[in-house]
């Protein structure tokens, strides 16, 4: 079964916007999402910069009856799936339940969540710990909310490889569809900013230290020093082409063409890290040469070595400057298992308006040999294709690459 | 009912805030005999209430008669009930 799967809904939380086209305007415009923190103090830590999600209410949003029983990352990610079913035109409850389902990743579950509950029980006992605090934390639990909410009993599930967990996810939600269920849900949405999430992170050696917004996260950059941690990401809906075609889909953004996942060999082996398989094997399953690709959205660690072995992984396959690449996630900061799906639906929208977005204040190292798009959005018209890459913390490897839906319409 | 100490605006507040407010009516003087599933409030919900009641009112409910307890008036007696023997 090698059904064609299309992107036909997209919901968007990110630091720098709420909602799909007011991302898109931020990141076109090069508005950045990232600042001091202001959910907790972060004077203690080495640390002090994020991208938070702000103005965002879920009380207004979602019933009462959840508000106690989800963390913020579960919240964001209810509402944007309602968003993204909007925007796909579908009302899940006029569908049959057993003909959607969801897959999405996570990398930490629900930490704001456990750390208030985990105060209950060393402060007051543990008759005060809440009892939602049995699935509120849990890896899986915004692929359950949103089943649950919107009635889709198909094959469900969650994929943990931190950050690339995004690709991953779309990669499962597409071979549900192939094996028959003609609507997923997929994606992710991360937020751990609380002072249990942030001393986590910082575990990971990874984070910047710097204290200025616009220098902390800089990829690709010869001062690249860490990365800045953000919350949101998106949530896209997946259909069956023939049956996003039937129902007349308002949008088709892409066809989820290919995608190749590799995993890295022991540190100290010697042996070449697995990037740029996972970018062959995406290319071979789309059947895709590498001249066709329009834009490479790239992982961007920002730490010089990983930063390098993903210039040398990207121009191996294409070629010295053989092709553009951005890192517009330098406006949100890293989302983890949202940083994807999030880069995902930036590259649907890149094709959709035929401009590729920025990497914002990065100076590209001088012996980086790619094509990095810098400053301005660049114009590139027509913008058919696009690869997005992902690595997480432990030797994830996953690539993607989404192009234009040239089927019939009608 | 002069005993009563634990009320039907007690049983609200407490299902209110540990669990929220459900869509429609909720829990109302006129909803005390519907069961909890029907005015949006299923069984974790009740294990979150039963914890903050104990708590509260310094009980230890019954389990056994806890998982026979489907409508809010039962609810309410068997802890009123409880109340007055201790």
């Amino acid at each position: 079964m090698t059904a064609t799967v299309v992107v036909t809904g997209l919901g968007v939380a990110a630091p720098n916007g709420l909602g799909a086209e007011d991302y898109w305007n931020a990141v076109l415009r090069g508005v950045s999402g990232i600042d001091r923190l202001t959910r907790f103090d972060p004077t203690p830590y080495p640390a002090t910069l994020a991208g938070e999600i702000t103005g965002f209410d879920a009380s207004a949003s979602l019933p009462g009856r959840l508000l106690p029983q989800t963390d913020r990352m579960t919240q964001l990610a209810l509402v944007g799936a309602d968003c993204a079913f909007a925007d796909a035109g579908v009302r899940p409850a006029e569908l049959p339940e057993y003909d959607m389902g969801v897959v999405t990743a996570s990398s930490s579950g629900g930490f704001e969540f456990g750390q208030n509950e985990l105060r209950n029980l060393w402060a007051k006992g543990n008759e005060y710990v809440s009892a939602y605090q049995s699935f509120a934390w849990f890896y899986a639990v915004n692929s359950g909310q949103i089943s649950i909410r919107n009635g889709m009993r198909g094959p469900s599930g969650v994929v943990v490889s931190d950050q690339a967990g995004g690709l991953d996810a779309v990669a499962q939600a597409r071979r549900q569809i192939r094996k028959g269920t003609p609507l997923m849900m997929s994606g992710g949405i991360d937020a751990s900013l609380c002072p249990w999430g942030w001393a986590a992170l910082i575990t990971s050696g990874r984070l910047s230290t710097g204290v200025d917004p616009a220098t902390a996260y800089l990829p690709f950059d010869g001062r690249a020093a860490g990365h800045v941690p953000g919350e949101g990401g998106a949530l896209l809906v997946l259909e069956d082409a023939e049956a996003a075609l039937t129902r007349a889909a308002p949008h088709i953004y892409g066809e989820v063409a290919g995608y190749g996942a590799t995993f890295d060999p022991a540190p100290g082996s010697g042996r070449e890290p697995g990037l740029r398989a996972a970018i062959e094997r995406a290319l071979e399953d789309a059947g895709t040469r590498p001249a066709e690709v329009d834009v490479v959205f790239a992982d961007a660690a920002a730490l010089p070595e990983l930063d390098r072995v993903e210039v040398e992984a990207i121009t191996a396959v294409f070629g010295p400057r053989g092709v553009p690449v951005t890192a517009p996630k330098t406006t949100t900061g890293r989302l983890y298992s949202g940083a994807a799906a999030l880069d995902l639906a930036t590259a649907l929208l890149a094709m959709r308006d035929d401009v590729i977005p920025p990497t914002t204040g990065v100076r590209l190292a001088e012996d980086y040999d790619i094509d990095l798009v810098t400053g301005a959005p660049r114009l590139l018209a027509p913008l058919r294709t696009a690869l997005v890459l992902a690595r997480g913390q432990g030797g994830f490897n996953s690539a993607v690459l989404v192009r234009e839906f040239r089927g019939h319409r009608g | 009912m002069s005993n009563t100490r634990f009320t039907v605006d007690d049983l609200k507040r407490i299902l209110s805030e540990g669990s929220g407010e459900p869509e429609g009516v909720g829990l109302r003087e006129d909803t005390v005999d519907t069961e909890f599933t029907e005015i949006g409030y299923d069984s974790l919900a009740l294990l979150e209430t039963n914890s903050r009641i104990e708590r509260e009112y310094g009980l230890r409910l019954d389990e056994e008669l806890l998982e026979t307890t489907t409508t809010p008036r039962a609810l309410i007696r068997l802890v009123n009930d409880q109340l007055t023997s201790a």
